[in-house]
């Protein structure tokens, strides 16, 4: 009896270390991951936002018979778009203003 | 998947008819198959997992635990505690790419995540519940969002529409992101897989040079089995961030 309880003593202890360790090593290994995560990030945010703006361009073109005058004027905001978003993923936390 | 000595790397993706005259006739292609192979691994993991209901878990509920609570510590960390009521959206989000991803990486499947329909379905859903959930929270205060506090307002015919164009490329950008890093992925596969059976083809000189390729190819499964888990995190985080930005008034 006494002795099924310090093994099971031990089993806890061993369990807790194990249980704890990846708790411990949370820390940086979650850092490295989001800043992976960023670098993953970056590129297409940049894409998407000149996508939607050529997109949405030749599609108001499309609609209202202006060639090309939508999109070449949400070519540019859609870039813009892009530009904002990539800041918006590297901006310090500190900065103030919309998040 | 590559044939003779032509390379058609695209050919992996094209969706045809399986299991016979019933998949014909209902035009079921693989995706959907995979899709429900997914939800079923991906349900048969948890439920199998926690059957056991041990208060120390052995190694299968372990693993279904810690799945739970990454994803619950995700959600909770990024929304703040309002994301609980989120938790089970972003759960199903994470896990049904994930296991699409890793699914895609066994030999003869199909990635289901490397078609921008389905990255773009999962990603306008997404969009969607940010914007009703916005709409549910903030009212007709989500409209303000558009104009970045502090800014002249004779910038505004300028800057809102660069908001409003930067806020309508997030599925955009989320549905690219998922499926360019899978296409890439089995684009790759497929090309250095072809080199092999190519340079296989000539003879002994080309037998030893094969092994160049195969063993690139051992090394891109495992940035893959990264890749996979990664993409699947970057779809799930930034669901959090859009559902925090959503909840926050």
């Amino acid at each position: 009896m006494d002795e099924d309880k310090t093994s099971f003593e031990e089993r806890l202890r061993a369990a807790e270390t194990r249980h704890g360790k990846p708790v411990v090593e949370a820390g940086p290994d979650r850092e490295d991951k989001s800043l992976m995560a960023m670098a993953a990030r970056a590129g297409t945010e940049m894409v998407g936002g000149l996508l939607v703006g050529v997109l949405l361009g030749w599609g108001l073109d499309r609609w209202l018979h202006f060639r090309a005058l939508f999109l070449v004027v949400f070519a540019l905001l859609g870039g813009a778009a892009g530009v904002v978003n990539v800041w918006r993923l590297v901006k310090p936390p500190d900065d103030l203003g919309k998040s | 998947m590559a044939g003779g000595s032509s390379i058609d790397v695209l050919g992996q993706f094209e969706l045809h008819p399986v299991i016979g005259g019933l998949g014909q006739a209902l035009r079921l292609s693989q995706s959907p198959i995979y899709m429900a192979v997914a939800v079923c691994l991906v349900l048969a993991f948890l439920y199998y997992g926690m059957k056991p209901k041990a208060v120390v878990p052995g190694r299968f509920q372990a693993a279904a635990e810690i799945c739970y609570e990454f994803v619950r510590n995700l959600a909770v960390d990024t929304i703040g505690p309002e994301g609980v009521a989120f938790f089970p959206f972003i759960f199903a989000l994470f896990f049904f790419i994930l296991a699409g991803n890793y699914l895609g990486l066994l030999p003869f499947s199909f990635t289901f995540t490397s078609h921008i329909a389905v990255t773009f379905a999962l990603a306008m859903m997404v969009f969607l519940v940010a914007i009703i959930v916005s709409l549910k929270v903030q009212g007709l205060k989500f409209f303000a969002h558009f104009m970045p506090a502090g800014a002249p307002v004779a910038l505004a015919p300028l800057l809102v529409p660069i908001e409003i164009l930067s806020f309508l490329s997030r599925p955009v950008s989320l549905s690219i992101r998922l499926f360019a890093n899978m296409v890439a992925g089995h684009v790759m596969f497929d090309i250095f897989a072809s080199f092999v059976i190519m340079l296989a083809g000539l003879g002994f000189v080309g037998d030893v040079l094969a092994v160049g390729p195969l063993v690139i190819n051992v090394a891109l499964m495992g940035l893959e089995l990264l890749v996979g888990v990664l993409q699947a995190y970057v779809f799930a985080i930034l669901t959090c961030i859009y559902l925090r930005e959503a909840v926050a008034h």
